[in-house]
This record gives structure tokens, C-alpha cells and sequence, in this order.
């Protein structure tokens, strides 16, 4: 709350007759962080009342669409954008944000107040600063001590190689029937995003030069291990948000899950309540460490209150209260340091046994390392994919599989 | 204007400015113009500014006006080789091929069964069979997603009762095309059943009469009366279906996600264009892609013309 007040005095400063005049602030967003928003609100307008937020929200894809349009043509932006992290780096390449290094954001100062690698993210290739982080997923590894348990694994032997996965999720399948992991391809996802050389993205350099082919160590071993898992019988092959992957939740068909720290609060809420106490997490094998999820917000060059949006950016992302009430609305996990350390984080999570398990997820995150972004990481992930289904159905050979990904990708990166 | 039966010379000039007049002269254009200006706006200008896009590399981030001429690249790029243009392509008439063609060969007898021998129950029959085509693609899919549905789905419960399965409908790369082109069969057969009764609603009785009275059987009046006379509502049903199934967006993209499903496997020209243009943002390869399609879409129309133009000059 002081901070609360002292941030309020100095905007009120800085801005001087500005805040005389009534303004209308419109800030577009998507669930869950337009609860968040919203949550926040009260807070906003005791110090603010002059200025009134206008919320957009859509659903995720929709407003990402919208955005695009908007983008594209000038026309119907918003003050404040919100962006998830899986079009951040697509929108940073483009050239309609505000680059908030520039005055009079000069937001270069607030950056070591952020999750480190959230700032590469929000970063174009050509060093424009274009989003101020807000939340972020960290990844995690969930498992169903239960199964563990009952099989007799110990979950830190799954934690030291991927090999050791392997083998104790043999044994699960022996003993308990359960599938060591929803599929196969999960197992790539990680594989590909961790333990990444310094001045590689996931598909390329920071030179823009192309990772993915045969003679990539990395990609080999990703399919190797996702195909060695397919072939033992021990994933489920259930695709993610299917009416399946929330069954074997509830019923502990699947033992394992990767996936960012928000997936507890998924689980809890509505995806299976009643495997509370059951759950537990811990590290990515293999000492990886990734990101898995984020939002962040932007002020389009096109708004027209710019400097309210930026006031408003501020009170989002900067300040602890507001960090910490979105947490507490929806798990929000926040970007800002200063908010990990509240007392919050140190609670036990009754959803997981009882595990500190946000200290854990804080850790994680201080130990995730900035990961270069590419423009063409999409059309590579999609093309990646599929060759990975045509290796795990189709018995495709893993190098031509990698070769062909290889070639298809460097046609479309131009 | 100038009408030789009109005997008066005066020139419109000279007239002073009435009411009436200008009414009568403009009122059309002016009644006409909603059309012209909604056709210029969403179907003109769309058309138009997609051929400018096809030559150009833009990302729409970059805003209007921030795009760079690159000739025939785009063209070059989804023509070569190993592009998913052609991979894409190929699901899309490998599915559409699935789809339409049981379609005619059920919606055809099916219509005539029903012309002869249900005439009574005719409307109503009628009405459910066209009922999946009014009915929401997306409702549609969600309820045959919960069908396929591997370990909870109707299909595979029905399976299992027999000891057979579990079939992953939606998840073999293989299965998955016969699963999203049952799908748009069940959608479009209705249609197509109503299509062929109005055209044999149109066939006149005496044919069948003077038919019957030389002896015809039902097979024979099938195969020498009624798809001859069919010929024209044919051309037009088949036309529809190849318009439609190579245009196939919805069915597969809700069933399977964006990227296709398993191995892309549904990943049709359609979807891949939108994922070209809104997922990647390269609006240029996914213009030059769509008139690919359009010229794709043309010459197959091309082609049913054809056949059915062959040898088809006896009747009409």
C-alpha cells in the first residue's frame, strides 16, 4: 500500500495538469489476465479517478486476431495491448509497438526488476524493448505420487536423465498400468526447449541461422526419446485440452505432466478437483529449465493516450500489490522479483500435499535462461510436428524425418 | 436513351430540374447501389487487394503500406517441391474425394427412392435430411469429436462391445481423413438429396407413363429417363461439392486443430492458408496460395464442365 502511494505521488508528479482532464483508457486483453485486470481495477481508480479503463476482452485467439488486424491497419488499437507470450516475439518483429527503451518510457531501468528471461522475449532482433513482462510459466514437472508410490519410483530418479524417465516409466506401466505420459511428443517439447547453448533460440541462432537437421544433436536425441517412449507402450497418446487428457487427470491413467506452474491451478479449479493432495512437482529432468507461458503488455504507436497507457503499464506490471493481487485472483505467476518474495510464496499448496511448491517454481525461473527468439519459430514448430507424428505413426526414419524438417523450414524463413 | 420510337427532340438539358425526373432516373441505381457498394467493399476489394498481396512480402504487423515486391516468389515458394502447399492440396481432394463422392452416389438413389415410393412422407423426410446442413458446423463437429472420442467416445464404446478396438478415429494419420470426410458427407448428403428430388420433381410424369408403357422396369426408367434428365441439376450438385470440398475449412480445423491433427494429416489447403497468413503472418504466400487454389478450383470445374458438355448436346 505506502508503495502503492508513493507511486501515486510521483505519477502525479510527472504528470502534473494531465491528470486533471477526464480520460478514457481502453486496455485490451484475454482470459485470465482480464480477471486480473479487473481485480486490480479498484486499486487503479482510488488512485486514478479521472482516468477510466475501458476493458476489451476476447478470447485468446480471437483477440490475438484482432490485434493482428489492428496491427495491420492502424485502425481500432487499443491504449494498452496485452500479448501472450506465444505471439510476443511475432508482434516484437513487427513495427507497430512502442519501443519502450526509447523516452519517454526509458523502461531500460526496470529491467533488472523482471524474471531475467522475460526481457529477451519482449525483445526484437533489432534490440527494440516492446513489451513490459507481467506474468510468467514457469515450467514444472508434475506427477501423480500416488502411481509413484504404488510402482515403487522414486520421483528424483526420473528427475536425473531422461533415460532414468524411461526406465522407471516401465516400470510404472508394469506395476500400476498407468502410461508414463499423455504422449510421446511431450517429450520432445522439453527436450527441445532445454539445456540450450548460449546464442540459440529452439530453432535458431541468434544469427538466424537454422538448428534443426540430422546433424543437430539436440533434435536427434528429442525424437530418439519420444520415439523410444512411443514404441515401449508408455505414453497414452492423448493430445493436450482434450476431453481425454482431463479424464486420465482425474483418474490417474497418466503419471506424469509437464507443463507451466498455471497448470495447478487448472487441476484444482476445474480439470480435477478431486486429485487434490495427490499431485506433486519438481524440476524438469535433466536440470532443464523452461518457460511455459507468460503475458506481457504493449502500447501500439497508434494509441492515443500513451502516456496514460504507460501509467497504467506501470501500475500492472511494476507495482508488488498489483502483481500479488493477480496472483491471488488467478495464479498469475508473477514476472515482477519483488512480488515472488511475498509471503505468499513461502504458503504450502494444499493441491500438491502441502509442497512449498512456489519456491520451487521462483527457483525454476531464476535459473531459466533467455532463449532467442526467431520470427520463424512457428512455421518450424509446425513443421517440426509433424514430421515428429510421421516418426511416431508413420515409422519414418528419424534422420530423413529431421532432414526433411530442415528443408522445409529454410524455405519458408526468408 | 435515345429511343427511335420517342418522337419528342427535346434534350434533357433544357428541362428544369424536377423531382420526378431524377427519381426516375436514379431511383434504380440508388435502390441497386447497397449491393454494388457491399460487393465492392467485401468481395471486390478483398479480391483485388490479395492478387497486390500474392506479388508482395508483408507482415501485417508491419502496418499498411510496409511491403516489399518480390515478382513470382511467393508463386515460386508454393509451387516447389516439397512445399505443404501440395501436401495440403492433396488432403484437401483426398478428403474431398471421400467425401463427395459417396455423397451422389447416395444422395442420387436415395432422391429417387423418395420421388417414387415415400411421395408422402416426402416433406418430412425431406426437412431431416436437411437438417445437418442448417445446423452449425461447429456444434456439428464438437458432437462428432465426442463420437471419435478414443477412450470415452460412442464409436468406440460400440466397438468394444463387440471386443474389438480401441480405434483412434482422429489420431492415425491414416484414419484421420475418412473420419473428418464422414463428417462432411452426414453435413452435405441432405443437400444434395434435395438438390436431385427438385430436379426430379421437374422430370415430367408422361416420361415415365409412356415409359411404363412400353414396358420399363424401375431400373430401366432409373438409368434411361431419370439421369438423363438429371444431367443439368448434376452438373450444378457436383459443381457445388467440388467448390465446397476444395474450399473444406471448418470440419477438419475445429476436429483436428489448426495444425491438422496427427502428422497434419487433415491439414487442407484451406487451413493452411489461414495459418500461412494469420498464424505466421506471411499474407503474401497466403494470397499467392489462395488464387492457387482459385485456379485449382477452376480448372476442376473446368473439367466437370467438360464430362458433362461430352456427348451432352442430344437432349436440351
Amino acid at each position: 500500500m505506502k508503495k502503492s502511494l508513493a507511486f501515486a505521488l510521483v505519477s502525479a508528479l510527472l504528470l502534473g495538469s494531465a491528470s486533471a482532464q477526464n480520460v478514457t483508457l481502453t486496455v485490451a486483453a484475454f482470459p485470465s489476465l482480464d480477471s486480473a485486470i479487473k481485480a486490480i481495477l479498484p486499486a487503479w481508480n482510488k488512485l486514478h479517478p479521472n482516468i477510466t479503463i475501458k476493458l476489451q476482452a476476447q478470447e485468446y485467439a480471437d483477440h490475438h486476431n484482432a490485434m493482428t488486424t489492428a496491427l495491420a491497419t492502424g485502425q481500432g488499437l487499443p491504449d494498452v495491448m496485452a500479448i501472450e507470450i506465444g505471439f510476443v516475439s511475432k508482434f516484437a518483429e513487427g513495427q507497430g509497438l512502442e519501443d519502450l527503451n526509447k523516452a519517454p518510457y526509458n523502461a531500460t531501468q526496470y529491467k533488472k526488476l523482471f524474471t531475467p528471461f522475460t526481457i529477451g522475449q519482449a525483445t526484437s532482433a533489432d534490440k527494440r524493448f516492446i513489451a513490459m513482462p507481467t506474468d510468467i510459466g514457469p515450467g514444472t514437472f508434475f506427477y501423480r505420487k500416488d502411481v509413484l508410490d504404488k510402482a515403487g519410483v522414486n520421483p528424483l530418479t526420473m528427475q536425473t536423465s531422461w533415460e532414468s524417465f524411461i526406465a522407471a516409466g516401465k516400470k510404472i506401466k508394469a506395476k500400476t498400468g498407468a502410461s508414463l505420459i499423455n504422449t510421446a511428443a511431450s517429450i520432445n517439447n522439453v527436450i527441445i526447449r532445454t539445456n540450450l547453448k548460449a546464442g540459440e533460440g529452439i530453432y535458431f541462432d541468434d544469427k538466424n541461422n537454422l538448428l534443426v537437421g540430422p546433424d543437430n544433436a539436440r533434435f536427434v536425441r528429442a525424437f530418439t526419446l519420444s520415439k523410444e517412449v512411443r514404441d515401449a507402450g508408455l505414453d497414452a497418446k492423448i493430445g493436450e485440452w482434450s476431453n481425454e487428457w482431463y479424464d486420465a487427470f482425474k483418474k490417474g491413467t497418466v503419471a506424469t505432466q509437464f507443463s507451466g506452474a498455471w497448470l495447478q491451478g487448472a487441476l484444482q479449479n476445474w480439470m480435477a478437483p478431486d486429485t487434490k493432495g495427490l499431485w506433486r512437482v519438481q524440476n524438469l529432468p535433466e536440470k532443464g529449465f523452461a518457460s511455459w507461458g507468460g503475458s506481457f503488455y504493449a502500447i501500439p504507436s497508434k494509441a492515443v493516450n500513451k502516456q496514460w497507457a504507460w501509467e497504467f503499464i506501470k501500475f500492472m506490471t511494476l507495482d508488488q500489490g498489483s502483481q500479488i493481487t493477480a496472483f491471488k485472483d488467478n495464479g498469475a505467476f508473477p514476472a515482477l522479483l519483488a512480488a515472488q518474495k511475498d509471503k505468499a510464496f513461502s504458503e504450502a499448496v494444499p493441491f500438491l500435499g502441502g509442497q512449498q511448491a512456489r519456491i520451487l517454481w521462483r527457483d525454476a525461473a531464476s535459473k531459466t535462461q533467455p532463449i532467442d527468439v526467431n520470427k520463424y519459430d512457428s512455421v518450424a514448430e509446425q513443421i517440426l510436428q509433424t514430421e515428429l507424428t510421421n516418426v511416431l505413426e508413420q515409422g519414418k526414419d528419424i534422420k530423413a524425418a529431421l532432414t526433411d524438417a530442415r528443408a522445409q523450414i529454410a524455405r519458408r524463413a526468408r | 436513351m435515345s429511343d427511335r420510337a420517342t418522337p419528342s427532340p427535346a434534350l434533357p438539358r433544357r428541362v428544369p430540374w424536377s423531382y420526378d425526373r431524377f427519381q426516375q432516373r436514379f431511383a434504380p441505381y440508388i435502390f441497386t447501389s447497397p449491393f454494388f457498394i457491399l460487393f465492392a467493399i467485401f468481395a471486390l476489394f478483398p479480391l483485388i487487394f490479395s492478387l497486390y498481396l500474392a506479388f508482395h512480402l508483408w507482415n501485417p504487423l508491419d502496418g499498411l503500406g510496409n511491403w516489399k515486391f518480390v515478382g513470382w516468389e511467393n508463386f515460386q515458394l508454393a509451387l516447389g517441391a516439397p512445399d505443404l502447399f501440395w501436401v495440403a492440396l492433396k488432403h484437401t481432394v483426398w478428403i474431398g474425394l471421400l467425401s463427395g463422392v459417396p455423397q451422389h452416389l447416395v444422395a442420387l438413389p436415395l432422391a429417387f427412392v423418395i420421388n417414387q415410393a415415400l411421395r408422402r412422407w416426402q416433406s418430412s423426410i425431406s426437412t431431416v435430411l436437411f437438417l445437418p446442413y442448417i445446423t452449425n458446423a461447429v456444434a456439428i463437429t464438437i458432437v462428432f469429436g465426442m463420437l471419435y472420442s478414443e477412450h470415452l467416445g460412442l464409436l468406440n464404446y460400440l466397438l468394444h462391445q463387440i471386443g474389438l478396438g480401441p480405434v483412434r478415429w482422429l489420431a492415425v494419420p491414416q484414419l484421420v481423413p475418412y473420419s473428418v470426410a464422414a463428417v462432411v458427407f452426414w453435413r452435405y448428403v441432405g443437400w444434395n438429396v434435395i438438390l436431385y428430388l427438385s430436379g426430379l420433381q421437374a422430370i415430367s410424369e408422361d416420361v415415365y407413363e409412356a415409359a411404363t408403357v412400353d414396358g420399363a422396369n424401375n431400373w430401366q426408367k432409373f438409368w434411361y429417363i431419370t439421369l438423363p434428365l438429371l444431367r443439368p441439376m448434376m452438373f450444378y450438385a457436383f459443381t457445388l461439392t467440388i467448390v465446397g470440398n476444395m474450399q473444406l475449412f471448418e470440419e477438419p480445423f475445429i476436429m483436428t486443430g489448426q495444425g491438422g491433427g496427427s502428422g497434419g494429416a487433415a491439414l487442407t489447403s484451406a487451413m493452411h492458408i489461414y495459418n500461412t497468413a494469420f498464424r505466421d503472418l506471411d499474407m503474401g504466400y497466403a494470397s499467392a496460395m489462395s488464387w492457387l487454389l482459385f485456379l485449382a478450383i477452376f480448372v476442376l470445374s473446368m473439367v466437370n464442365n467438360y464430362v458433362f458438355n461430352r456427348g451432352g448436346g442430344s437432349e436440351s
